[in-house]
């Protein structure tokens, strides 16, 4: 599949998630187990995007890196409340100061 | 596209909504440049960078698109990966479709407009007025705040050269972080989070990248059908879509 295929099918599955909440019945998502499911899917999600983009390397091995000592900065910035550009922009520089520095 | 039907609502409190309506497009908007600058050092396009912000228009799923190319995902994965996390928006629909009375092409509008802050801002209204008002034009300052600011940060990272001199692939990982931040205001949440971690690094290294992401889906229906005996509390009524439940 080609980058533009991927963008525009991901396109338009948001829209049509979007646009279904205004079609159809509510009761579809009703029921305590269906919607606390639905509401953890984004956390499930986060949560491992989250641990792939911090530990996982070329070819799918795990290894600590700048990009582990990135991530420790933006938590400690988030339980400090810090704005979210605050934290991307931190984590950013401490990768690219830590590699800068031959250290990882 | 603010013609709000109904009782008009009284000047103060026109402007009360105005104020926070455009706080907030102000502030998600401009996280849009990290977006911008994310997408192209993964490997878009700026022309690809900028349909996912007009088109997608939705944070979590952007990122989760970029997240999973990025690391050498194919596109399956990216477009699962990003419509799980879209699936809250077609939630928060449900709640807005009740307030919003929308029909036709308008109906089309709001539902391209229909994310967490836009919600958050029209449900936090007592009245329906301010409901249509704080929903609307929550959803077209962030629209034009955000692609304005996508573009900006996608022009920028392209100009700057080798992303990974300057961390933007480390920053992918705290984008993701402070989006899931606020979500993990319960046990149930910190047990997903944690159990989905678990499992996408456990996968990682023996299938394809983006595929781990996936898998780790399964976490949310594990937690969530395994509490589904247990009675808990309802969510507060004040309490952000932001956060755990978009359900009322």
């Amino acid at each position: 599949m080609t980058t533009w295929a991927t963008v525009l099918l991901a396109c338009a599955a948001a829209f049509g998630l979007k646009l279904a909440g205004y079609l159809v019945p509510a009761g579809w998502v009703r029921g305590e187990r269906r919607s606390r499911v639905i509401a953890l899917l984004p956390v499930a999600l986060l949560a491992a995007l989250v641990a792939v983009q911090t530990v996982v390397g070329d070819g799918g091995a795990l290894l600590l890196d700048a990009r582990a000592a990135a991530l420790a900065a933006a938590v400690v910035l988030l339980v400090l409340r810090a704005n979210f550009l605050v934290v991307v922009g931190a984590a950013a520089a401490v990768a690219g100061i830590l590699r800068a520095l031959g250290w990882a | 596209m603010t013609t709000v039907a109904d009782t008009p609502l009284p000047e103060a409190r026109r402007r009360e909504v105005m104020r926070q309506a455009l706080s907030v497009g102000a502030a998600t908007g401009a996280y849009g440049i990290s977006f911008g600058a994310l997408a192209v050092a993964s490997g878009l396009t700026v022309l690809q960078t900028q349909a996912l912000s007009l088109l997608l228009f939705s944070g979590g799923s952007q990122f989760a698109v970029v997240g999973v190319l990025g690391a050498g995902g194919f596109g399956l994965a990216a477009v699962a990966a990003s419509t799980l996390l879209g699936v809250r928006n077609g939630l928060y629909a449900l709640q807005t479709s009740r307030f919003l009375g929308v029909a036709g092409l308008r109906r089309l509008a709001a539902a391209h407009l229909t994310i967490d802050e836009s919600t958050a801002v029209g449900v936090a209204q007592p009245e329906r007025a301010a409901q249509r008002l704080g929903f609307w034009v929550t959803g077209v300052a962030v629209f034009v705040g955000w692609n304005l600011m996508t573009l900006v940060g996608a022009l920028v990272g392209n100009a700057i050269g080798d992303p990974r001199s300057y961390g933007l692939d480390a920053a992918a990982a705290a984008a993701f972080a402070a989006l899931l931040w606020p979500r993990l205001r319960s046990g149930d949440a910190v047990a997903t989070a944690v159990l989905a971690a678990f499992v996408a690094l456990v996968a990682a290294p023996a299938l394809p990248a983006g595929v781990p992401v996936i898998l780790a889906a399964g976490a949310a229906v594990a937690v969530g059908l395994r509490r589904g005996g247990r009675h808990e509390r309802p969510p507060s009524p004040d309490a952000e879509p932001h956060g755990a439940d978009p359900l009322p």
